[in-house]
């Protein structure tokens, strides 16, 4: 086995590739940037070699660089993670050369995977089901009627040049074929001064399905199941889990054996991952392939108990496999949520940042993975479900602009996808992670989705759900009920607590009522709150009672509440009573006493300011420039000021027609997120 | 017998409705509560007890003799917050605009005189007119009576000012002279000469709410402590003020029970500060690291934000706290940060309250507006105030201290009982470009030798370690256990004792 290899990578999947080669016994050696050197890739390795500055194109991807720190470190191999060489044949090319050994696929089968156009043709002559089309130069209406019908409707008609919708028209008979392949083709002359048309199969309900392979240098070759990966915003995953909730194990079989089928015909070995597009009847459609181990696969591994790092290397390392296709079994569920530095409320911008606090949920190992698990070697033991959390983040780090916004993957196991699914909510809820914007209420909110729970879901999920972005959650009436009987109990302590301050009057002591009521997310609950040693009993004006039991105390800002079934509250102190956020909800609870909240009726409501004429600063930053003056007249699209943050600079826009009636910054001025910028009439 | 407890009740009852209860709606239109429903979020449930419920005024021009309604215009009274004494009094808008007449003074002097005597502190709650135009001079001599009250309450009990209305003219000063002044956004202001009179004599036109609103005197004038958005909130948010002061100048500061480890070690902190000297970074994350439960009540918060001032508790006790705020203007100090932070620092000399000072300071702002300004004077204020402070000092530098501003922020020259420094300070005249092109103004064409001598001042003065050979700063400490090392060093400070030598009084550079 090899002594030591080097991660040419960073972040999480750098710290999840170091887990398992300590597990090995092997030594590691991380690279890093100027940007990096406070990373945890760094501090978890044996050693650490700089490679240059932040940018991945003068560090992180340049060939020279790491093939350096591979000869300084004397590492005998190398695990490439995803994205940066993962998948450059040249980079394989240049270890192989220095007798180094590459933890991935041969460079072949990385060159033959590479190409779109390849690879399609390489899965046809393996028989490997591709998206029937017709890639040749149609002629006429005539013929495109002709080769519609042969591939089967409904079909896409899609101009060569096309992009963005434009020149693309799907049909599903033969008229809306002729008329389709006619405004296609002017529709691509005139936009894009050539009209080439061909036309493919439409796939309609689309899934994204992949399947993992494992093959050796031996001829051995596995499939482990897929994943089911629909949950994508833009092309990018966000929610993965495996098995899938639409294949039976017929299609799963059929997929399995023409994706190693595929991996052979390439010679591949190690682990890679076969796409397929699947529609509502289940025909599924090879997508590409990728030569490299996906940011997803630890669902794989959680319902497989195969630790595919560990195979990778073996692999590598000219061993066998040491498991057969009869091994792999599915063994409850797996559900993954990359937890990403971007703010849902603002159409998801990147967020970046220090990491003023992060606590992901504590880690518990259960299920296939856990006798595997000494990458868990912190996590509790459970039985009933797991969870694992794959980051390259500590409290008080950073999220720098240089690289992926990726902050961990959270994962959740448990015997069936609906315990999985439960044991993820809790999991989110209890995921502290304060000072830069992040999805976790989006996922939330994904995981409370009556059509991802049913396991209804195709790639166009979060566009068709979410079609003018992510507004928050409302929150049922019975989890509003939870938690105001939650948020009764705990104010009640918490004032309890202010009665105990020194310097009181002896004899004349406030007392703390029993009677509360609690508004939250425009509702408001009566209760009357009967406290004893082991909790409250809270009772609704209605004569309801939910009993509540917590180890909260003030400051706390978690709180684990049993209020019939676990209730995860993220708790933070507003005026009057709590922010309480759980189940991606975000909520201003107040607890008052029946007077108070009496009077609290009669305040104004105010509306938060009209703020659409107004220009916003984005993110916190520097005015550098100011384009525009006070009395101007502006078009759409017209460059108002430029904003620097962290050395970038962004170009603020005015979005609509319209003139400038004041200016509030200048250059020089540093804002923060929400400054007002600029009013216009 | 039967008849005149009833009769009792019926006066009672009258009394209450105040200016009637149409006026009663018409302040609940304006978004404000009364007098007495402000009184009764102020305090503990049922614990108010009144005075002088039934004085009325005395005046008797202008058909005045006609109404007299009970009270005249001002609740007051005493009760408890959490327990502990406070006196409060309540300008009532629903009779005679709140406007203050003599006996409406005399009630709100007899509760001050009260709180003098018995050592609790006073919360006026402020909605008035101004003066009681029909009793002319009589109601400017009531106004006096309150301030000399003001002035020999201050430094003796904690006094607070909310201001939920109008107060307008001379009826600012009482506020003014308070030691906190909490303003509700939309529905209350302050000015000396309302919008009217700027109109005539400068031909300003300015709204009320311009000139004299929440937003201009908690931004722009500093006149303001804070604001909140209504009634209800401004008074629970008093509530929670009064938890951290002592009751008067004679007692400690308070000490509640707490829920967290004074040894609490946060790793963070020790990424804190960043890698580049210039690049900044949220002093407020470290305040509210240190304190118990995290949980810091700031003073002047939209006001000179390149310094904060606030309140925490460390074991349950309340200290003050001033911190640089390196995310503005680079932390630097210039007059409006150190009148603020000076007023800060006296009135918790005043009342017992230690001081924990945070430093990551550059040193004071250059130009000409500042020293027309005067910065030399109110920059001299902060000075002064740490100097003379005798209440328990622990100071942390987690960055630059530099210049005359190191001395300035409770150095150890300035009987600082802790001066702690995180290995990333630097205590120096300046910073090593600048020092540099002084100490070797020879080589400053040759940017390569001046490279060299900025690198070996940085080697020798970017530490804190001279300053610590010398004694300047007791220890250097590790960014995460600056919670344990401050908890520690104040309890070490319970019982510290430090007097000043007898004086009529000093004299502040004002």
């Amino acid at each position: 086995m090899f002594e030591k290899i080097l991660i040419a990578n960073r972040g999480e999947i750098a710290c999840r590739v170091i887990k398992t080669a300590r597990k090995m016994g092997i030594k590691t050696v991380a690279i890093y940037s100027d940007a990096d050197k406070h990373a945890l890739h760094v501090q978890m390795a044996d050693e650490a070699v700089h490679i240059g500055p932040p940018p991945a194109n003068q560090s992180y991807i340049v060939i020279d660089k790491v093939m350096d720190a591979i000869r300084q470190t004397g590492a005998q191999a190398v695990h490439p993670g995803y994205g940066f060489l993962s998948e450059n044949s040249k980079f394989a090319e240049a270890l192989e050369a220095e007798g180094v050994a590459f933890v991935g696929p041969p460079k072949g089968a990385i060159e033959a995977m590479g190409d779109k156009i390849t690879s399609k043709k390489i899965a046809q002559d393996a028989n490997v089901s591709t998206v029937p089309g017709y890639m040749g130069l149609i002629e006429d209406a005539d013929e495109a009627v002709k080769i519609s019908n042969e591939i089967g409707y409904p079909v896409m008609i899609k101009a060569s040049a096309g992009g963005g919708g434009k020149g693309m028209r799907i049909a599903w008979n033969d008229t809306e074929a002729r008329e389709g392949f006619q405004s296609s083709k002017n529709e691509a002359a005139n936009s894009f001064g050539d009209d080439r048309i061909f036309i493919e199969k439409f796939v309609t309900q689309p899934r994204h399905i992949e399947i993992q392979v494992l093959c050796d240098a031996h001829g051995n070759g596995i499939y482990l199941n897929e994943r089911e990966c629909s949950i994508q915003r833009r092309n990018q995953k966000v929610v993965e889990e495996a098995p899938s909730p639409f294949l039976d194990e017929a299609t799963r079989k059929a997929m399995g054996e023409q994706s190693v089928a595929l991996a052979k015909a390439v010679g591949y070995t190690s682990a890679g991952t076969v796409e397929f597009i699947v529609d509502g009847d289940k025909n599924f459609y090879f997508l590409e392939m990728n030569t490299r181990l996906q940011v997803e696969h630890p669902v794989t591994e959680l319902i497989t108990g195969v630790d595919l790092v560990e195979q990778m290397i073996r692999v590598a390392n000219g061993e066998p496999l040491s498991i057969t296709q009869d091994d792999v079994g599915i063994n409850g569920w797996a559900i993954e949520n990359r937890v990403y530095a971007e703010d849902p409320y603002r159409n998801f911008l990147p967020s970046i940042g220090r990491l003023t606090r992060y606590r992901p949920p504590v880690e518990v190992a259960a299920g296939p993975l856990a006798d595997n698990g000494k990458w868990q070697d912190k996590a509790k033991k459970g039985k009933d479900f797991a969870v694992r959390n794959d980051t390259g983040v500590y409290e008080g780090g950073e999220i720098s602009m240089y690289y992926d916004p990726m902050i961990a993957k959270l994962c959740t196991w448990a015997p069936t996808r609906g315990e999985a699914i439960e044991a993820m909510r809790n999991a989110l809820d209890g995921f502290e992670l304060e000072g830069i914007g992040h999805n976790l209420p989006f996922v939330s909110a994904v995981m409370d989705h009556p059509k991802f729970i049913s396991g209804d879901m195709t790639t166009a999920f979060i566009a068709e759900e979410y079609p003018d972005g992510f507004e928050g959650v409302e929150l049922p009436e019975d989890t509003l009920r939870r938690i105001a009987a939650a948020a009764a109990a705990m104010h009640r302590v918490a004032e309890i607590r202010r009665t105990r301050v020194s310097g009181r009057m002896d004899n004349h002591e406030r007392r703390v009522g029993k009677k509360w009521v609690v508004s939250l997310q425009g509702q408001e609950f009566a209760v009357k709150v009967k406290a004893d040693k082991e909790g409250s009993t809270i009772k609704f004006a209605d004569g309801s009672k939910l009993r509540v039991s917590s180890d909260w105390t003030p400051g706390d800002q978690l709180a684990v509440v049993d209020v019939d079934g676990p209730l995860v509250l993220k708790v933070g102190k507003i005026s009057g009573g709590f922010r309480i956020r759980s189940r991606g909800a975000d909520l201003k609870v107040h607890v008052r006493t029946p007077r108070q909240a009496e009077l609290a009726k009669l305040m104004p409501e105010k509306l938060p300011p009209d703020t659409s004429k107004m220009l916003l600063c984005p993110m916190p930053g520097l005015i550098v420039k100011v384009d525009v003056a006070v009395g101007d007249e502006v078009q759409e699209g017209q460059a108002l000021c430029t904003v620097e943050a962290m050395k970038m600079e962004n170009i603020l826009r005015a979005e609509k027609t319209t003139k400038v009636t004041k200016i509030n910054a200048g250059p020089g001025d540093s804002l923060a997120v929400d400054d007002v910028i600029m009013e216009f009439e | 017998m039967k008849d005149i407890l009833n009769e009792l009740e019926q006066r009672r009852e009258t009394a209450r409705l105040g200016g009637g209860q149409k006026r009663i709606d018409s302040q609940h239109a304006r978004g404000k509560l009364t007098a007495r429903e402000r009184i009764e979020l102020l305090l503990d449930e049922g614990s108010f007890e009144e005075f002088d419920m039934f004085k009325s005024h005395r005046c008797t021009d202008f058909g005045m003799e006609n109404q007299k309604p009970a009270g005249d215009g001002v609740v007051t009274g005493w009760g408890t917050i959490n327990g502990r004494m406070v006196y409060v009094f309540s300008q009532d808008f629903t009779v005679f605009g709140g406007s203050l007449s003599e006996t409406h003074a005399e009630k709100i002097c007899k509760i001050m005189d009260m709180a003098m005597q018995n050592g609790a502190p006073v919360i006026g709650i402020n909605d008035s007119g101004g003066a009681r135009i029909q009793e002319g001079v009589a109601s400017l001599a009531g106004y006096a009576e309150v301030f000399q009250r003001n002035i020999m309450a201050s430094g003796v009990v904690p006094q607070i000012s909310v201001i939920m209305g109008p107060c307008a003219g001379g009826a600012v000063y009482s506020p003014a002279m308070t030691d906190f002044i909490f303003m509700v956004k939309d529905t209350s202001y302050m000015f000396v000469t309302g919008p009217d009179v700027v109109k005539t004599v400068t031909n300003e036109v300015v709204t009320a709410e311009e000139l004299g609103g929440a937003s201009t005197h908690t931004k722009k004038s500093s006149v303001a402590d804070g604001a909140f958005e209504n009634d209800v909130e401004a008074l629970a948010e008093v509530r929670r003020l009064v938890d951290f002061l002592p009751l008067n100048n004679r007692q400690k500061p308070p000490v509640r029970p707490f829920f967290d480890e004074p040894d609490r070690i946060e790793m963070s902190l020790d990424t804190l500060v960043p890698e580049n000297a210039n690049t900044p970074y949220d002093m407020k994350e470290l305040i509210v690291k240190i304190a118990d439960e995290g949980d810091f009540y700031e003073i002047q918060e939209d006001f000179a934000k390149n310094i904060i001032t606030g309140f925490i508790r460390m074991e349950g006790q309340t200290v003050g706290v001033v911190a640089n705020q390196p995310m503005v203007l680079a932390g630097c100090l210039d007059i409006d940060s150190s009148r603020k932070a000076a007023r800060f620092v006296r009135f918790c000399d005043a009342f017992e309250i230690p001081i924990l000072t945070l430093v990551d300071v550059p040193g004071f702002l250059p130009g000409t507006s500042q020293e027309y300004g005067g910065v030399i004077k109110h920059g001299a204020k902060l000075l002064f105030a740490y100097g003379e402070a005798t209440v328990p000092k622990v100071t942390v530098i987690t960055r630059k201290a530099y210049g005359g501003a190191y001395d300035v922020m409770a150095s150890k020259h300035l009987r600082g009982d802790f001066n702690y420094a995180w290995p990333t300070a630097e205590i120096a005249v300046m910073g090593a470009k600048g020092a540099t092109e002084i100490i070797h103004r020879a080589d400053l064409g040759d940017a390569d030798k001046i490279a060299k001598h900025t690198a070996d001042y940085e080697d020798r003065f970017a530490n804190p370690f001279v300053a610590a050979e010398r004694g300047f700063i007791d220890e250097v400490i590790q960014p995460h256990g600056t919670r344990k090392r401050v908890a520690r060093a104040f309890a070490s400070l319970r019982n510290k004792k430090l007097t000043n030598p007898w004086k009529k009084h000093d004299n502040i550079p004002l």
